[in-house]
């Protein structure tokens, strides 16, 4: 049972806070844009190879790069944003999904060539013990930081959206574009504090998941999959849904390895992101719009 | 005199390869050109068409399922039944959604097929993946036996366009862009949309496996790092839209165009460090990302448009 909660049920809840970060920006530009940005977990790639850079100048904990990588991928996002996708703002969707795709393998070119191909992590040969607590429950320190970092990046994420009127406005234009546009909200400055926000939260995930695996250019592709996923659990544009739905899939993509039977894991580890993605079919065809009533289209 | 054979040798090649990806182009011009079928998940059904040729037509081998050394023609008539009938699978999951979510699904669909022919080593061979795949006449010796592949693929790559062209501007066609334009208002005339949809999607990706088996049979060798799939999707949209989709002439025009554009780095790896050769096959990829951008911004329509 200890091992259930130390070796799978922790990093899951690890996961899912990594998740929670990512799938947030999603569902916000999900709501206020309508697209699915194909190009989030590179922006979070991005993040995190930021911090990289810093670590090796400055010699400081990847954590306190974060600032750095925040203010990167939020001008990053900002930039993409002005040229790639506001073209876009009156066409199809889908031609904004191509677009992301685009912008998606082009960022990730754009990091093989900064930062080269090859796995890299932030610091080399440190194995922190793990803090024990009554006996045998195990956590890391760098599991503590990433859960409490995700938990009041929520809160203030709330307070953003909930008390400065520009966190209104950005709720406004998800619940109804025209009607947001005719009470003279600024939807052009609304849709860059989305990107600002989701732009952070991804880099911050990127540094969290750099700092709990490793890095590498295609390392935040191989979250899209959760993060659509979580997203639409939640419900689309319903970003306190999305950390509902990261944490749920965070948990079983990692509890999914677990020997519920026998010795053998019920499910090879391997397979992982399937989970992910069978959780999103199953909720798209039963409840298109999620756990929590968020938009279908 | 050498040099001269080893540009033919490279046309040839890239003629190849460019025909192989219009035969695919085919299939999503038809999804989406014509259906509006968002599909991004182009490179599963293209595995599943490499793998299903590849096991009937190798030798009998103990690392991966078979082979059951079938020729050629039997293997693409293999890779065609398995791309379809997984098609009709995914397609009865997953055609009633819509859009942004239709794509999330295919692409999440292509990368869990991608894990499990990584894995799975009974049947694939796993990381290794299969080598020793035929190819018709190979035993004419250079040059006469890529001359003769082209050959094929060329016929087939005519005998597509002449079906589709026929399809498009039939009744079936006028209701599969009344589908794309207007989906209620074709269902309103009495036509079963899910059906249709169904159709193309299955068709389509008919030829998406085809194209999987004529590739793996020209480089005679399938595995999990014989190619990035998403880049594989990636270029084949880029291609269909650069060449106009809605358009059989245009998805054909941007295979060629696309392909040559990708593969003209390969060119510059004489006169380039290795160092920087290694950076090229990045940067590539930027390039093709930034042609996307420059027709999506600038003609929307693709170098070849619709007829209307």
């Amino acid at each position: 049972m200890i091992d259930f909660i130390n070796l799978y049920f922790l990093p899951g809840l690890v996961l899912g806070s990594i998740y929670a970060l990512g799938a947030m920006g999603v569902s916000l530009l999900f709501g206020i844009l309508r697209f699915a940005h194909f190009a989030h977990g590179d922006l979070m790639s991005f993040g995190a190879y930021i911090a990289l850079s810093m670590v090796g100048i400055f010699h400081v904990s990847p954590f306190f790069a974060i600032p750095a990588s925040i203010v990167g991928s939020s001008l990053l996002a900002i930039l993409i944003d002005k040229i790639c996708y506001k073209p876009f703002r009156k066409s199809q969707t889908v031609v904004l999904v191509i677009s992301s795709l685009g912008v998606s393998l082009m960022l990730r070119s754009l990091i093989q060539l900064t930062w080269g191909v090859s796995l890299e992590v932030y610091e080399v040969g440190v194995i922190k013990d793990p803090i024990t607590f009554g006996g045998n429950f195990r956590i890391s320190e760098n599991h503590i930081i990433i859960i409490l970092g995700t938990l009041s990046l929520i809160y203030l994420t709330h307070i953003f959206l909930a008390k400065t009127k520009l966190g209104k406005a950005m709720r406004a234009m998800s619940d109804d574009q025209d009607l947001a546009l005719i009470t003279g909200i600024n939807t052009e400055r609304a849709i860059q504090a989305t990107w600002i926000v989701g732009g952070s939260l991804a880099a911050v995930a990127g540094v969290f998941l750099g700092s709990d695996t490793q890095l590498n250019p295609r390392m935040g592709w191989d979250q899209l999959l959760p993060l659509f996923a979580s997203a639409i659990l939640g419900g689309i544009g319903r970003p306190y849904g999305a950390i509902a739905g990261a944490m749920v899939i965070g948990i079983a993509e990692e509890i999914s390895s677990f020997p519920f039977f026998g010795t053998e894991p019920l499910l090879s580890p391997a397979y992982k992101t399937g989970v992910a993605f069978f959780i999103m079919v199953i909720m798209l065809i039963v409840r298109p719009t999620g756990l929590f009533k968020g938009r279908s289209f | 005199m050498d040099t001269l054979y080893g540009w033919m040798m490279y046309i040839l090649s890239l003629l190849t390869v460019g025909g192989i990806y219009a035969i695919m182009g085919l299939g999503l011009n038809l999804q989406w050109g014509i259906t509006g079928l968002f599909n991004i998940g182009v490179a599963g059904f293209f595995a599943v068409g490499g793998y299903a040729s590849a096991i009937a037509t190798t030798k009998l081998s103990p690392n991966h399922l078979g082979g059951f050394d079938l020729p050629f023609f039997a293997g693409i008539i293999f890779s065609m039944f398995f791309s379809g009938l997984m098609a009709a699978i995914i397609g009865k999951i997953c055609l009633r959604l819509r859009g942004d979510y239709l794509a999330i699904a295919t692409i999440g669909l292509a990368e869990i097929l991608r894990l499990i022919l990584k894995n799975e080593v009974w049947l694939t061979n796993g990381p290794r993946g299969i080598p020793g795949i035929p190819r018709p006449f190979e035993n004419l010796g250079q040059p006469w036996a890529e001359i003769c592949y082209l050959l094929i693929i060329l016929i087939i790559l005519a005998i597509i366009y002449y079906g589709f062209e026929k399809a498009i501007n039939s009744p079936w066609g006028r209701i599969m862009k009344a589908i794309r334009e207007n989906e209620e208002a074709a269902s309103s005339t009495g036509k079963n949309v899910e059906n249709l949809r169904l159709e193309t999607f299955i068709i389509g990706s008919v030829f998406m496996g085809l194209g999987g088996a004529l590739l793996t049979h020209s480089m005679k060798y399938i595995g999990p790092t014989a190619s990035d799939p998403l880049i594989t999707t990636f270029l084949l949209w880029v291609m269909l839209i650069v060449g106009g989709s809605g358009n059989n002439k245009g998805a054909i025009l941007g295979a060629f165009i696309i392909w040559t554009v990708w593969s003209a780095s390969e060119l510059l790896s004489g006169i380039l460090s290795y160092e920087w050769i290694n950076r090229l096959s990045y940067f590539r990829i930027f390039i093709i990302g930034f042609i996307l951008q420059v027709i999506l911004q600038n003609r929307p329509q693709g170098l070849i448009p619709e007829k209307t």
